[in-house]
């Protein structure tokens, strides 16, 4: 918590860019409900420590300036959080401006994308910004016209009063800043909620759609040096020599530098440096193992039967449970490591000169990026400014700063403002993948088919944490044991959309499927009957883990929907499958059409309680492209290595899905007025465990380990 | 290094490069036009379509030498004002995730509704297929296209 900054007013308008007679908030970033604001105080120096995460200006224009702070990778809170501010201010949408707020640890807290954690972190703040904000213009308002507040009324943008008077938000911004922020102001009841829950489009569509230069990858300016780094080719290999002679005497070359174990050619222009990276001769040696897919698979193996394990949960006694057993089901799931794979390749703006530095790019942990480099170049962190570009897709590959740093050590080696790009090849074979992992799922029935023991060993390579302990089915069966095993490898990994339940989550519910058959019941019947018993586990903060009555809605629904319970046309074939990850719960039906022998998804029945929906659009895009995104990984997504070096390195060898794929998607949301929560994640986990259920359903053949559609599975072509 | 004459977005542009420097880059270095996306470089994603007479054509492995006299067409100049059915029907539905995809998608759309101005579902998810959208905004891609042909 930052709490000692001293601000004048004027260098807070300076450093807001706000211009013409401004009305300044910000609001207490303790989360206590405490509100302070910066308010305009003539030339006088505002002294005083403040805690802002967001804010907004009102202009004498009659816009509303409102900054978003979060990286915007695609997610939607760019459009989201200022939908959320407007809102509670009760302004006109249309004369909002939305800016993209730069790093700023003082005034902003959390400035992440990541973990679909912005939008329950920041729904209070947002709404408490614009409703004090409103409730200080209609307080200026009443004593201009010396009336009580309380018979003041807002509408769009403009106060008014009974007696016919009325004033623009504009017209009052300059008397409503010498205003004290008052406390505790009243949230709109959110029934009477006029633009959250709309269909608002996403406000950088004009620039998006015009090609205006806002990514990184876009970013100019005059007299910086277009550079390119190259990194070993394999994971276990570290640079040994180079001679960098005949690519620096390549036209429009500047220099060829070698830092860490990284080669960068730096020139004048893309092409050159691409060309020119073909003339380096650069040799590389072993420094660790060189792993290939085949290792893998072996140490899969190994470690399923020993190793060093982690217990990270123990309910009760399952060797109890399975030597009662009356019947056991047993089965492993295995995926591969996957790249990240946005569509704008790694990319950043650097420019270090002593002892500060100007950063410029993408990426979902600005914060981190800064504090990183600041003491990589030993640079005080105040003495670096960053500024968010809009990302062109992370998927979590951009939560980890590591190309940032090394465009910031370039720059500072070779003293000039320089932006890296990375090439496709480069992003794929350039590491922090999804990690691989198998899991071996055992569960324990009595008789009448209840389940009595569950047991989960989980083993990752560089997974960290394979598992997720707290999660259902604990609470839901007396005894359980969860174990973890992690590999530690030269191949370096990281979170990736839904890190460890993208692929957990459908394996689990593949198994669920199995369990249910085995044990004779329906599937979605034998859910239901879990969570009605459910005692979830409680959290650090002494609350359930998860609530099995949002867990049943969101179940309920999508067998609603789907027409789970009813009589279904010959040759299809339904699949479920229900996760709860990132504070939402998602169910979702996958429909198979079997046909003259040819098996085809033709459908995603999905159902989601995210709480309130903040912006419609943004939701459903969320939700579909998580489903799209899904499939598309388990359907064909897989990076192998020989010998550390990847064996995929652009989109012509590793596949995703495309438009002539996509099933047909339909979407429904619980609407129980609960705060929202993130949609960036929780749609996708699910995914293949109600895809591979259908499949089983419509072919008799279980997939369990993905990619579906590798060689020998007979899943090619489903899609 | 030879010099090139460009014609642009009904521009003209000279520019001075390596016969073999693709279109992509002479576009987003040099003229700084860089709404034309880099992201595999290897014409397997879309991402870099721009229009060549008309014809959609991936930019990243296009020679400037192969260019000749055909007019350029890229994404800042589809339009004067971005008001192009196609990127009026991109806004209505609301297509963008995060966006660095869609001016390849929105050219090759273009492209597709210029030579068949009513497509059915299967030619525009065959026109489409070779563009790459890493979000998953595919359902809205072909809803877009529809609803540009309407437009139209």
């Amino acid at each position: 918590m930052q709490s000692s900054s001293t601000y004048s007013r004027r260098d807070f308008l300076k450093n807001s860019a706000l211009i013409g007679g401004g009305l300044f908030l910000g609001f207490d970033m303790l989360g206590s409900g405490r509100f302070d604001a910066a308010v305009a105080n003539s030339a006088a120096g505002l002294e005083g420590a403040f805690d802002f995460n967001a804010y907004l200006s009102i202009n004498s224009d009659g816009t509303a300036t409102i900054f978003s702070p979060n990286p915007e990778v695609g997610q939607g809170v760019k459009t989201s959080f200022p939908m959320t501010v407007a809102e509670e201010l009760d302004f006109d949408w249309k004369l909002v401006k939305v800016v993209q707020a730069p790093l700023d640890t003082v005034k902003f807290e959390r400035q992440v994308a990541g973990g679909s954690q912005s939008t329950p972190h920041s729904w209070k703040r947002l709404r408490q910004a614009g409703a004090t904000a409103r409730r200080m213009l209609m307080e200026a308002a009443a004593k201009r016209w010396g009336v009580d507040v309380a018979t003041c009324k807002t509408d769009k943008g403009v106060v008014r009063h009974p007696s016919g008077k009325q004033a623009t938000y504009g017209e009052l911004a300059a008397e409503a800043a010498k205003i004290a922020p008052p406390a505790d102001v009243p949230l709109k009841d959110p029934k009477d909620f006029r633009i959250i829950g709309t269909f608002v489009r996403n406000v950088d569509n004009h620039d998006i759609l015009t090609g205006k230069p806002i990514y990184g990858m876009d970013f100019y300016r005059e007299g910086m040096l277009i550079a390119m780094i190259q990194h070993p080719p394999a994971f276990g290999m570290k640079l040994k020599s180079l001679d960098g002679a005949a690519a620096k005497a390549m036209p429009g070359i500047v220099d060829v530098v070698s830092f860490k174990n990284n080669v960068a050619v730096v020139g004048k222009t893309t092409w050159e440096v691409m060309k020119a990276r073909e003339a380096v001769k650069a040799e590389y040696e072993k420094e660790a193992d060189l792993e290939s897919t085949a290792d893998h698979d072996r140490i899969f193996k190994e470690l399923m039967a020993g190793g060093e394990t982690q217990v990270k949960r123990k309910d009760g006694d399952t060797a109890a449970a399975f030597a009662a057993a009356a019947k056991i089901v047993e089965a492993e799931f295995q995926c591969p490591f996957l790249s990240h794979a946005p569509m704008e390749p790694m990319n950043f703006f650097a420019d270090v000169r002593g002892d500060r530095a100007e950063l410029i790019g993408p990426v979902q942990t600005p914060q981190s990026a800064r504090d990183q480099i600041a003491k990589l170049l030993n640079i005080p962190a105040e003495n670096i400014t960053l500024q968010l570009m809009r990302i062109g897709g992370g998927f979590g590959r951009r939560l980890r700063p590591d190309y940032a740093l090394e465009t910031a050590e370039l720059s500072s080696i070779i003293k000039a403002p320089v932006k890296v790009i990375w090439t496709r090849e480069d992003d794929m074979t350039g590491g922090i993948y999804r990690p691989a992992a198998r899991y071996r799922f055992r569960a324990a029935l009595d008789k009448a088919g209840n389940i009595t023991g569950y047991e989960l060993r989980g083993v990752g390579i560089n997974a960290g944490n394979p598992v997720r302990e707290n999660n259902f089915p604990a609470g839901a069966v007396p005894n359980v044991l969860i174990e973890a095993v992690d590999h530690k490898s030269p191949i370096t990994t990281g979170p990736w959309r839904a890190p460890i339940t993208n692929f957990l989550a459908g394996a689990e519910q593949t198994f669920f499927d199995e369990v249910a058959e085995a044990a004779g019941k329906d599937p979605v019947t034998m859910r239901l009957e879990l969570f009605r018993q459910a005692q979830p586990p409680l959290n650090n903060e002494g609350k359930p883990t998860y609530d099995p009555q949002r867990f049943i809605k969101v179940i309920e629904l999508a067998a609603e929907k789907s027409g789970w319970f009813k009589k279904r046309k010959k040759g299809v074939h339904l699949g479920f499958s229900v996760y709860y990850s990132h504070l939402t719960y998602v169910a979702q039906v996958a429909e198979v059409v079997k046909r003259k022998g040819k098996v085809s998804l033709q459908k995603v029945y999905c159902a989601v309680d995210c709480g309130i929906v903040v912006n419609k659009s943004g939701a459903l895009n969320q939700v579909v492209g998580s489903i799209v995104d899904g499939l598309g990984h388990a359907m064909y997504g897989q990076l192998t290595f020989k010998d550390g070096e990847p064996e995929q390195k652009n989109f012509n060898t590793y596949r995703l899905i495309r438009i002539n794929e996509i099933p047909e998607v339909e979407v429904y949301f619980v609407d129980n007025g609960i705060d929202p929560t993130g949609l960036g994640e929780p749609a996708l986990p699910p995914l293949s465990g109600a895809v591979a259920n259908a499949l089983y359903k419509a072919t008799g053949k279980r997939v369990r380990n993905q990619p579906f559609a590798a060689e020998g599975n007979g899943m090619e072509g489903i899609l | 290094m030879a010099t090139y004459t460009l014609r642009v977005n009904g521009r003209t542009y000279t520019t001075d490069v390596a016969p073999d420097t693709p279109l992509l880059w002479v576009l987003r270095d040099h003229l700084r036009l860089t709404g034309t996306k880099y992201a595999c470089g290897v014409a397997a994603c879309g991402a870099c379509t721009v229009h060549l007479d008309g014809a959609a054509v991936r930019s990243c492995v296009m020679p400037v030498s192969a260019v000749g006299n055909a007019a350029v067409t890229t994404i800042e100049g589809l339009s004067e004002k971005g008001d192009h059915p196609v990127q009026r029907a991109w806004d209505e539905v609301d297509v963008p995730q995060c966006g660095y995809c869609q001016a390849g998608q929105i050219m090759t759309a273009a492209a597709l509704l210029q030579r068949n101005p009513n497509p059915g579902d299967e030619e525009i998810e065959q026109a489409m297929s070779g563009n790459l959208c890493r979000c998953g905004a595919y359902h809205r891609i072909r809803d877009a296209v529809k609803l540009a042909a309407k437009k139209g």
